[in-house]
């Protein structure tokens, strides 16, 4: 009878009602963190054994030839594959091979492809408005109304992207420099805490590439950013820990100086190169 | 409020004006009008004109989720049908005991086939809340099931086209069979009454007329009211770039569902408010060829635009009318004809030649775009 009143009893709160609180743990220091990673596509390892950690706030940037894994590695991470074997946490709490597309973003990574991809018949305003961090079921979506404090966060990203002079203009007219901004713009509006960048500076200019490169390291600290990048020039100019993947693993890590005089690296990346 | 956003918008506002204007001109010309006068609009031409708001509310419909959300539906006509069906059952029962046969419960149909008793889904259908009701629901139930199996596997562009064909193709097989008991290849016809009202009467034309031009009314507002709310823009968002918008944390398979189950029921609706007007609804509404008609009517006016479906389906379906009459064997050449001409010389519909000067928004940069990506995919 006891037992009974107890449910009853409105003071206590039974765990299995307590909504599933989320936020990303990172006490343990690590925010994202595979192990033992395998994926294989009609008998061709894309990754194999891959194991890697980072850590929050960290700015990390991937280089490695073509067909290293890494854009596989990011299609693993935002749950677009699924790796046969290994296990791939965010933070210590999520596990990441258990999660949707869309729950995994709005846990907090933030993807940006190879090709930029943004909303080309909405304005800009309307793109970062879409990425903005809100529930996102259907119906509230349907009801949202514009906030003014939205309006201010829009507003305060697109400062940083430096894309407020054509805030009001179709995203379909802008150049490609100013559409990957736009799409970091996008990430950052989600709020993330890690973000995915695939090749920001391809087919830009040197000066846009400096700003991208400036741009990146300000989000830094704030949230963890990866890169991964073809361009050697623009890896040295922002990286302070930089990863090699070769073959779906993990071939060298370390500063930009120790990566670079590695033997190993030389004689399967950079040696091509010099 | 979403609903309520359109009203203040000057297209909306411009469009239900001439909606409006429309409705009363004709009905003051009908009722007002000396029978002998060149301005008289008799019976047949305003329930003609009813028709053709039917058309314009299922093309709204289909613009909706072809315009906004990129899925070319050709197996609209079902949505269409199923609506219309719900209303001509309600109608059946309606017309009681002054059937041929002169059974109290049964359709003449069934009493041909030596039915002894009403089949199960027949009834409820002789209360006009449960069938109006109906006509809601069973367009959106067969919208959210087929919706839920196709978005959930992710098939889109020219896949689900062709399995809205099918659908719609199996749903007519379907609805021939007289053991579906619908009455078979005849369809339901030989109505009388509608809520009390004769239906050979010019009042209830018209009145049916007038209902027709506010459901038209009420759907666009519904559809505008979607298309400029938050929901529009991630709707133009899963036609542009799906996987962008699935890394944004929507989820595309539910936004599909979501508008393409409203369309389906603004359909629904068009459907029903077509079969008392026309008064007959038989399998032939199901035929794959109509649901591509409609389609021509959305790529004709403008898609994108919602006002260029009311447009072009109003237009298509006179210029039918007329043509029909003059030279029925040169319709679907005239048709075939100006599709092709549109399509080449006018990628954004007559929408885009009428209102070239403006940007409607929600259309890309280049128009035809989309739809060209639509047709190759």
């Amino acid at each position: 009878m006891s037992i009974i009143l107890e449910l009853f009893n409105r003071d206590r709160v039974f765990e299995f009602l307590t909504p599933v609180e989320s936020p990303v743990d990172v006490r343990h220091g690590p925010i994202l963190y595979l192990e033992d990673v395998n994926v294989s596509f009609d008998g061709f390892k894309a990754i194999n054994n891959l194991n890697l950690t980072i850590d929050d706030g960290e700015l990390r940037c991937i280089i490695g030839p073509n067909g290293a894994g890494k854009t596989t590695m990011m299609d693993i991470i935002t749950g677009k594959t699924t790796p046969d074997t290994g296990s791939v946490w965010f933070g210590s709490r999520h596990n990441l091979l258990t999660m949707n597309e869309p729950d995994i973003a709005s846990l907090g990574i933030g993807r940006k492809f190879q090709k930029p991809t943004v909303f080309e018949a909405l304005t800009v305003f309307e793109n970062l408005e879409l990425a903005m961090a809100a529930d996102k079921r259907v119906i509230p979506t349907l009801r949202a109304i514009m906030k003014p404090d939205f309006r201010e966060r829009i507003d305060e990203v697109l400062q940083t992207i430096n894309l407020a002079a054509v805030r009001n203009s179709l995203a379909g007219i802008l150049s490609h420099g100013q559409k990957q901004w736009l799409e970091i713009g996008m990430l950052l509006m989600q709020k993330p805490r890690l973000l995915l960048v695939d090749e920001p500076v391809a087919g830009m200019t040197e000066q846009e590439m400096e700003r991208t490169a400036e741009l990146l390291t300000r989000l830094a600290g704030k949230q963890s950013v990866v890169v991964v990048e073809h361009d050697m020039g623009f890896v040295r100019s922002i990286a302070r820990k930089v990863t090699v993947l070769h073959q779906g693993s993990v071939l060298a890590e370390g500063t930009m100086d120790q990566v670079s005089n590695d033997p190993e690296v030389i004689k399967v990346y950079l040696g091509e190169e010099a | 409020m979403w609903l309520t956003r359109p009203l203040r918008e000057r297209s909306t506002q411009t469009f239900l004006g001439v909606l409006f204007a429309a409705l009363i001109v004709v009905t003051f010309l009908h009722l007002a009008m000396p029978e002998d006068s060149v301005f008289y609009v008799s019976s047949f031409t305003v329930t003609l004109m009813g028709k053709y708001l039917c058309y314009a509310l299922l093309a709204v419909a289909v613009d909706l989720v072809w315009g906004y959300l990129g899925i070319l539906s050709l197996g609209h006509g079902a949505f269409f049908a199923l609506g219309g069906y719900a209303m001509g059952m309600y109608l059946m029962r309606q017309i009681g005991d002054r059937g041929v046969y002169g059974d109290p419960v049964l359709p003449d149909f069934m009493v041909f086939l030596n039915w002894q008793e009403l089949p199960w889904f027949w009834h409820g259908f002789d209360m006009a809340w449960f069938a109006f009701i109906m006509v809601l629901l069973a367009p959106g139930l067969l919208a959210l099931v087929f919706g839920f199996l196709a978005f959930r596997s992710r098939v889109t562009g020219v896949y689900l086209s062709i399995i809205t064909q099918a659908l719609t193709f199996a749903l007519m097989l379907a609805f021939f069979r007289n053991e579906m008991g619908f009455g078979g290849n005849n369809g339901l016809t030989d109505f009388r009454d509608i809520l009390g009202f004769n239906l050979r009467t010019d009042a209830t034309r018209l009145g049916l007329f007038i209902a027709s031009g506010i459901a038209l009314a009420i759907g666009y507002i519904v559809c505008r009211g979607i298309v400029a709310s938050k929901l529009g823009r991630v709707s133009i968002g899963c036609r542009d770039a799906e996987a962008r918008t699935r890394f944004l944390g929507y989820r595309v398979d539910r936004v599909q569902l979501f508008v393409f189950v409203v369309s389906a029921m603004l359909a629904g609706v068009a459907g029903a408010l077509y079969v008392p007007q026309v008064g007959i609804i038989n399998p032939s509404e199901f035929s794959p060829l109509f649901s591509i008609e409609i389609v021509v009517w959305v790529a004709l006016g403008g898609r994108a635009t919602l006002y260029g479906a009311v447009i072009g389906a109003v237009l298509v379906n006179y210029a039918k009318t007329v043509f029909t009459g003059v030279m029925p064997d040169a319709w679907l050449f005239a048709l075939g004809g100006l599709f092709v001409l549109v399509t080449v010389f006018l990628p954004k519909g007559i929408a885009g030649l009428v209102f070239r000067g403006r940007k409607p928004k929600g259309k890309g940069p280049d128009g035809d775009a989309g739809a060209g990506k639509e047709a190759t995919a």
